[in-house]
């Protein structure tokens, strides 16, 4: 008996250990992109990186400027959360408050199917279909600017947005609905005053990680938004070629020696990355966890 | 507490206080539970009863936040004592639970499942198999179809079914936490026939919110209210002449 | 009822079906347009046949290949360690700061960018380590981007396991490890696949992790130890469509690839989810 107990008690140790993993991975994670990043600030000063207004890593006095792909990111990003919030939270009440079960049944899969799609296919078709429309469109000189990036990621952003906020108005209680109705409230009232109010904060999380997931999107943006490193203006920049910070890393990591400033740069570039998104993700959780106690 | 029955004492619990968090929900409970015999528990819902009865294999060590105080002697050894081990306890105090429970596989393995990881010999599983069905009064029915999935019997063939798998594992004494309250009169009737053939064998514990079936089937009868063990006696002498007043109030049905 | 809120009810919700209906058009309309141009392209030939003329002819084998070594490199490190997690979560931790920790871990490696972990596979795995850019390298990075993946979903699968199963086999005087062993896991088994099924979908399409860990750009050759670089479709496709040497050209190889890579990825999440809805007709039984 004495080996059985010895049995239970090392598996449990194993499967301990398994889960520790992840918090190791996470912290060696920190370690590693950090380590690489502070290490710009040997030679290259923090205030310049943060304030300094270009991005010109190759020249011979290279500066490394944040401000043109910090902006460029949140251009990009909030063009696409400009577009996909409305859409997501009316088509998540659609499906949860006007389709038939049935009908809810196809266009909950149908949407899922986006988030499947991998994000190198979305930046295809944005670059063969998107691209060329929104040039002639617009009458632009190039149709891949930071516009036709907030279109792609919005759609990218739309399945996040879709079923988190169907699963936070879903679960709004049906007595507080009916409550509403036995007033003589029209099914639209009881929609946009009482049911969508009471899944506001399951929608406000829903949200925050839409905008999590535009925001450290890489192979799209960089696909269709022409990468230019200026800081845009708004909202003409949304017409005009951006540079996001995700894009910057992959375009740039396989030219640069391993080592060098350059290569910091875009390290200190994945942990401004990794701490926004770090972020976003904690608020999503803190509001996330509020509205289910509430329910 | 009482000493004459007949076959001697199988558990003695002595000042047994337990809390959820900081819910005192069992004051102080001292009783002897009689070997070879069936005694029951009843009571309003939320008195304990079940509670208690939990304490007796150690399943409330499941619940967070549970913490107990007292003694619970089984056969003479503490159950909470140190050294015990707690599967070692479960093996000698079986449980049948109040919705019957059988695992999502054949009917045949279920039965096994507690002699095979018991380390029983291969070539007798099937004698234990057998043994535990017959006794559980299930075996005519279902001999010619061991290897379909249990989830196809009716519910009272699956509570028969846990009744025979806790019988495989051979134990002591057999818990039964409310095991007709989801079956119809006729399984019913069944299971207690079952469990007044098993006390020859076996001391019962039987929780129901059934006083006709605590009348029916058991020798003694303890009475819980909030969390108090309020009277303890011969069955008769509790439905017939109860000593105190919440007794009376609830056996002539003024409890809820 | 006034009649003003009936009309804007009416208005309203015209206008949620048209939202509903812009967002079941752009499903169409990508899939659409990479079925149309790319079902030409695709031949036996072109699944089996290594690039040719600097890649502007031929097939994608090895971009096949490549894909497929890193599925199964991934998988055999991120599956294991997995479910392992989700079981300790499930199953025995208790509410706490260490619980919350990992919980809180878990969440955050799930929110990370996936960008950020080709740079983290690049410090640690292909610098610090020193297995260069290669097979090994990518697969440990994408293990761990979809470690988190993994995780949830087995949870999700233990927690659908009656509480009821555990309890019988308890009282049976049987072990938790083996009550887990032999009640709780063959329970919970089909959601784990399909949530493992599912991040191998993920692991298919990745491209940011796999540019900084070892894609390579071209290889004449099919890669042959663990440290060897690789290529792989979603890389493949990136490269052609904006490095080729001829992006013109190579448009109808790009829609090949890029068909062969949605086949690859919604064929295998539509796989995980007949799995689920398989066996969940089975447990309803």
């Amino acid at each position: 008996m004495f080996k059985r107990n010895e049995m239970e008690k090392g598996v449990e140790s194993l499967l301990f250990i398994s889960a520790v993993a992840a918090v190791l991975a996470l912290f060696l994670l920190c370690l590693f992109l950090f380590r690489d990043g502070i290490l710009l600030f040997k030679d290259y000063p923090l205030t310049g990186f943060l304030t300094e207004k270009s991005w010109y890593p190759t020249s011979l006095d290279p500066r490394f400027g944040l401000q043109p792909l910090l902006f460029g990111s949140i251009l990009v990003t909030v063009g696409a959360i400009f577009f996909a919030v409305p859409l997501g939270i009316a088509a998540a009440i659609y499906i949860s408050e006007l389709a038939s079960p049935r009908v809810a049944g196809i266009l909950k899969p149908l949407t899922e199917i986006l988030a499947g799609i991998p994000s190198v296919v979305f930046g295809f078709f944005g670059l063969v279909v998107l691209v060329p429309v929104i040039q002639e469109a617009l009458d632009l000189s190039t149709g891949q600017t930071a516009l036709t990036g907030s279109v792609m990621l919005g759609v990218m952003a739309l399945p996040t947005i879709i079923s988190i906020s169907e699963d936070a108005i879903s679960s709004v209680p049906r007595s507080i609905k009916e409550g509403s109705l036995a007033l003589g409230s029209t099914r639209w009232q009881t929609i946009h005053k009482v049911t969508v109010p009471a899944a506001l904060s399951g929608i406000s999380a829903a949200v925050m990680l839409g905008i999590g997931r535009a925001i450290g999107e890489t192979m799209t943006v960089m696909m269709v938004t022409g990468n230019t490193a200026i800081i845009p203006g708004f909202p003409s920049g949304l017409f005009e070629p951006v540079r996001t910070m995700t894009a910057t890393i992959a375009l740039e990591m396989g030219e640069v020696p391993q080592g060098s400033e350059h290569f910091h740069a875009l390290f200190a570039v994945g942990s401004v990355l990794f701490i926004t998104t770090f972020i976003i993700n904690i608020a999503a959780g803190h509001i996330k966890n509020r509205y289910r106690f509430r329910l | 507490m009482t000493d004459d029955f007949a076959n001697g004492t199988e558990i003695e619990v002595r000042g047994l206080n337990l809390w959820y968090g900081t819910n005192h929900a069992l004051h102080d409970i001292s009783i002897d539970i009689p070997k070879n015999s069936v005694t029951a528990f009843i009571g309003p819902s939320g008195c304990g009863k079940s509670t208690f009865l939990r304490c007796l294999n150690r399943m409330n060590d499941l619940i967070p936040n549970c913490r107990i105080e007292g003694n619970v002697n089984i056969n003479g050894e503490d159950i909470y004592s140190k050294g015990v081990d707690v599967v070692d306890l479960r093996k000698k105090v079986g449980m049948v639970f109040q919705k019957p429970n059988p695992f999502p596989m054949s009917i045949h393995d279920n039965v096994a499942y507690g002699p095979r990881i018991h380390g029983a010999p291969r070539k007798e599983i099937e004698g234990i198999v057998e043994y535990a069905l017959r006794s559980g009064a299930l075996w005519d029915e279902v001999s010619g179809r061991l290897n379909t999935s249990a989830l196809d019997l009716s519910g009272g063939q699956q509570q028969r079914l846990c009744i025979a798998r806790t019988l495989a594992v051979k134990p002591e004494v057999i818990l039964f936490d409310e095991p007709c309250s989801a079956l119809d009169p006729i399984s019913t009737s069944k299971i207690e026939d079952l469990i007044l053939e098993l006390k020859k064998q076996y001391t019962i514990v039987i929780v129901t919110h059934n006083m006709q079936q605590a009348a029916r089937i058991s020798d003694y009868t303890a009475f819980f209210l909030l969390g108090d063990l309020i009277e303890f006696g011969r069955t008769e002498q509790i439905f017939e002449s109860p000593q105190r007043k919440e007794t009376e109030d609830y056996i002539t049905g003024r409890f809820g | 009822m006034l009649p003003n809120a009936k009309i804007n009810e009416k208005i309203a919700f015209t206008l949620l079906r048209m939202a509903m209906g812009l967002v079941v058009l752009f499903v169409f309309i990508i899939l659409y347009y990479i079925i149309s141009n790319g079902y030409s392209v695709i031949s036996l030939e072109f699944l089996t046949s290594m690039p040719a003329k600097r890649m502007t002819a031929g097939g994608i084998y090895p971009a096949i290949v490549g894909t497929i070594y890193l599925i199964i490199g991934s998988m055999a490190v991120a599956l294991p360690l997995g479910i392992l997690a989700a079981i300790y979560l499930n199953e025995y931790a208790r509410p706490g700061k260490v619980t919350w920790t990992i919980e809180m871990a878990i969440s955050n490696l799930a929110g990370t960018p996936s960008v950020v972990f080709g740079l983290f596979g690049l410090a640690m795995f292909v610098k610090y380590m020193g297995f260069g850019p290669s097979l090994l390298a990518a697969s440990l990075t994408l293990a761990l981007l979809i470690l988190p993946v993994i995780i949830r979903a087995s949870q999700e699968a233990l927690i659908t396991v009656p509480k009821e199963y555990r309890e019988a086999s308890l009282a049976l005087g049987v072990t938790k490890w083996q009550t887990i062993y032999r009640v709780v896991l063959p329970s919970a088994i089909p959601g784990m696949v399909t949530g493992a099924v599912l991040s191998v979908g993920r692991v298919a399409g990745e491209t940011a992790p796999i540019l900084l860990t070892g894609a390579a750009y071209f290889l004449p050759r099919l890669p042959d130890s663990v440290f060897s670089q690789f290529m792989a479709l979603p890389y493949h496709l990136f490269v052609l469509a904006t490095a080729g040497t001829n992006i013109a050209q190579t448009r109808p190889i790009q829609y090949g690839t890029a068909l062969i890579l949605l086949i690859i990825v919604l064929g295998v999440n539509a796989f995980a989810i007949a799995i689920r809805n398989h066996y969940r007709k089975k447990m309803h039984r």
